[in-house]
């Protein structure tokens, strides 16, 4: 009887932590494929933009509209580096397929184009998403071209 | 002989060593708790929360956003109380909000969640809570996640059967909890209370598309308490059941005197048939004055009007709308189960739980099976309604949800512990401990025709020692529990804030992919917009100063200002020109008796300063925008009241800063 009761007490004091220890093992980890869920959502990526001459006057003033309400905060329409850079010669510089994904996509474009990257490395805040539609950047360009003097 | 008792108390001794020393959180011991509870509450990063759960700020006049089932607080929405966070009844747009009839009052006492149902189910479009202490009922949407209508409710005090809706969420309900006389004769003796008093249950009509309010009308019952309410489901649709105390009308040492009778009402009204008196030309306008709030997501400002009279219906004019249904003692909880069978009654000081029928209700009613009447409204035999009671189950019943497997979860605070019976069979199947003291409880869709079960969250009302200890003061204790087995388990504990009274959760599918981001600057139509960095300005009309500011990452533009003169009222309109989500600007003025405006993407908002102080005042963006938030500040420069500094402003083009840039360039 003293032998059975010594065993039980011996048994509680070593295996009472067991099921409390065992949900610590349990305890999930993060996984991979949970990192891989937070995926940031793109835009779908521009590969043409075509454009014409002469500059439609329609989208130059559709374009300039959209400049002042959302773009001239940061771009100034000469040489000068604002928050970003002066739009001045930038259709010089950039193709239009650039320009529009860097308006309408600019979270793709931060992950895998050099040019963009380095502008971040320059200008230290992010090209913001101004929720601009792609017919819009179009008119922004065209808005862009005539700042650059072409007719 | 004693060795052996020795030995065995030792082992019992040892036992209780191992259950206390392993245990999680050091709280009591947690038999019940499950062994695999962590995974079960284990969001993990990058993933969400299964359910949206809408709870109750209780008395922060809030009402909070929380998943489940990770237990984590996502958002405080302000509601009846002045929120600095984001401005809420700081910045001008939002002031009248939180107007009544009373004026400008910067807090209230929430209590009850409703949330929008098409066909008894949830749509997920509004949540409404009341405001308890100046009786109030808002409506928050469930895409922005803001408070866009306050309705104060006249003739009433302690809305606290409210803000129940019905099955199509035509209306939300505000029975008076302090029954009042009439606004316009209320200067009369308290111990006239059975001349004087009256009991007013308002209906809160819903607009179908708009959600907007409006108090269709209000009946004039007896004056007793009305506690708690809710709608009937499918063939009980049409009606609408309150819990009543204080039957016994006494207006002092309420604890006693309130609970001096076996019975109290179950109150039952045919809304339907009180649509048609009202058609009928049955109703009556009253004095009563209240304040209607609306908020506008296109000027993202508010309107307050208030309106001097209101609908009554008197139900002496009325037969056949209203009948008492007797419900042992001080009836809580009136609670309707999924099919809109049965109503289930929580008498806090009784020792069963009735449950009673509505078919039989009806049987009843067409049969006259009355017991009398109070104060010209029949009371049903308890026993003709009655489906059946539930015996022993438990110490101070208060309300009750539903899993929709045929089976209802019963709060008992008194014996603190939730337990769940059979509703057809009226058996207790489970039962497992709160800590401590349950209030309300919460099963997702519990409430509504299609409950979604799986968890169940206990609201409790003592705290104690469940968390680290902080003070005299401790934050609320919520706990949930796991239904989805025949055995309930509890799987977390988490604290809330304000003593939530109730909450309603629901799949999270129904509301994230519709949640608003930004407010679409094209679309802004608040009257002082500033649309474009070149339309900033500053503009003096006589005392008054209002600044057109705009703000984007990371400047204000303008952000050195002159010319303000003490005694002047300067108003900062401050457009935010971003229009990406999760890019709100602050904006705070050194010395302004006033808190942060926090403006959302699109969104313009209004900041009111008075100078107090002559000198170069700095102001400065709050919310940490980008790598140059730091630098994201402007100064304002006052001057006596005399002074003759001319009014300007600019951003960057000051003639040092045209002198500085002619440098750098060269």
């Amino acid at each position: 009887m003293k032998k059975t009761l010594w065993a039980i007490i011996l048994t509680l004091i070593l295996f009472g932590c067991g099921k409390g220890a065992k949900q610590r093992a349990e305890s999930p980890e993060t996984s991979e494929d949970v990192m891989e869920k937070q995926e940031i959502i793109h835009g779908t990526e521009v590969t043409e933009v075509k454009l014409t001459n002469p500059l439609d006057a329609a989208m130059i003033k559709q374009g300039q509209e959209i400049f002042e309400m959302k773009c001239m905060s940061c771009h100034r329409l000469d040489e000068t580096r604002l928050v970003g850079p002066g739009w001045s010669g930038v259709t010089k510089r950039r193709t239009a397929v650039w320009l529009t994904n860097m308006i309408t996509n600019v979270d793709i474009m931060l992950e895998k184009d050099a040019d963009a990257q380095k502008m971040l490395e320059e200008c230290l805040i992010r090209m913001p998403n101004q929720n601009v539609s792609l017919e819009e950047s179009r008119s922004i360009i065209e808005f862009m071209r005539k700042n650059d003097g072409e007719i | 002989m004693k060795t052996k008792y020795y030995l065995i108390s030792l082992a019992l001794g040892a036992l209780a060593v191992s259950q206390t020393s392993c245990k999680p959180g050091g709280g009591k011991a947690s038999s019940e708790l499950a062994g695999d509870a962590a995974q079960k509450v284990y969001v993990a990063p990058g993933t969400h929360d299964e359910f949206y759960s809408i709870v109750s700020g209780g008395f922060n006049g809030q009402v909070s956003v929380i998943g489940l089932p990770s237990g984590r607080t996502l958002k405080n929405i302000p509601v009846f109380s002045q929120h600095p966070e984001n401005g809420w009844g700081y910045s001008e747009e939002t002031k009248p909000m939180l107007n009544t009839s009373h004026g400008f009052i910067p807090w209230d006492d929430s209590h009850h969640i409703a949330l929008s149902t098409t066909n008894s189910e949830h749509d997920g479009r509004w949540a409404f809570i009341n405001g308890n202490n100046t009786p109030r009922i808002a409506r928050i949407s469930l895409s922005s996640f803001k408070t866009e209508e306050i309705i104060e409710i006249p003739n009433s005090g302690g809305n606290h059967s409210s803000p129940f809706i019905t099955a199509n969420t035509e209306y939300a309900v505000a029975g008076t909890r302090f029954s009042v006389p009439p606004d316009n004769v209320a200067d009369v003796p308290i111990s006239s209370f059975k001349e004087n008093f009256k009991g007013y249950i308002s209906f809160i009509s819903i607009d179908k598309e708009t959600g907007r309010m409006g108090i269709k009308f209000q009946l004039k019952t007896p004056g007793v308490s009305y506690d708690l309410a809710r709608a009937g489901k499918g063939k009980s649709a049409d009606w609408f059941f309150f819990s009543t105390y204080n039957t016994e009308q006494a207006s002092t040492l309420m604890e006693v005197n309130a609970s001096q009778k076996d019975k109290d009402f179950i109150l039952a009204v045919n809304w339907k048939k009180a649509e048609q008196y009202l058609a009928q030309g049955k109703g009556k306008k009253e004095p009563g004055t209240y304040a209607h709030n609306v908020w506008d997501e296109d000027t993202h400002s508010a309107t307050s009007t208030i309106i001097n009279e209101v609908m009554t219906l008197d139900p002496k004019d009325c037969p056949d709308m209203l009948y008492f249904i007797p419900c042992p003692k001080s009836p809580h909880g009136c609670d309707v189960d999924p099919t809109g069978s049965y109503i289930v009654g929580s008498g806090k000081l009784a020792a069963v739980i009735p449950v009673f029928s509505f078919d039989k209700m009806q049987k009843a009613i067409a049969s006259k099976a009355y017991d009398g009447q109070f104060d010209g409204i029949p009371i049903l035999k308890y026993e003709e309604v009655l489906h059946g009671e539930v015996q022993k189950p438990g110490l101070g019943p208060l309300h009750t949800e539903f899993d929709g497997k045929g089976n209802a979860i019963t709060s008992f605070f008194v014996s603190s512990e939730l337990v769940r019976w059979n509703i057809d069979k009226l058996e207790i199947i489970d039962r497992v401990p709160t800590y401590y003291s349950v209030g309300h409880l919460s099963i997702p869709g519990g409430p509504t025709a299609k409950p979604h079960g799986k968890y169940v969250v206990a609201y409790n009302k003592i705290t104690k020692d469940r968390y680290l200890p902080t003070g005299p003061e401790l934050a609320q204790s919520a706990q949930l529990y796991d239904i989805s087995g025949d055995k309930m388990k509890l799987l977390l504990d988490f604290p809330t804030t304000g003593e939530p009274h109730y909450a309603e959760a629901l799949p999270a599918s129904l509301i994230k992919d519709k949640v608003r981001k930004i407010y679409e600057l094209e679309k802004n139509k608040h009257p002082f917009a500033t649309k474009s960095e070149k339309d900033t300005r500053v503009e003096r009309k006589g005392k008054e100063v209002h600044i057109y500011m705009t703000t984007i990452r990371s400047h204000f533009a303008p952000d050195n200002i002159e010319g303000i003169k003490i005694d002047d009222v300067v108003y900062f309109h401050v457009t935010n020109l971003e229009q990406d989500w999760d890019v709100p600007h602050g904006f705070a003025v050194r010395g302004a008796k006033n808190a942060e405006l926090l403006i959302m993407p699109g969104e313009t908002q209004t900041y009111k300063w008075i100078p107090s102080k002559v000198g170069v005042t700095p102001f400065y963006c709050t919310d940490f925008c980008s790598a140059l938030h730091q630098e994201m500040q402007g100064y304002i420069r006052v001057s006596p009241a005399n002074s003759n500094v001319p009014l300007k402003w600019g951003l960057g083009n000051t003639p040092e800063a045209a002198a500085e840039k002619a440098v750098a360039g060269k």
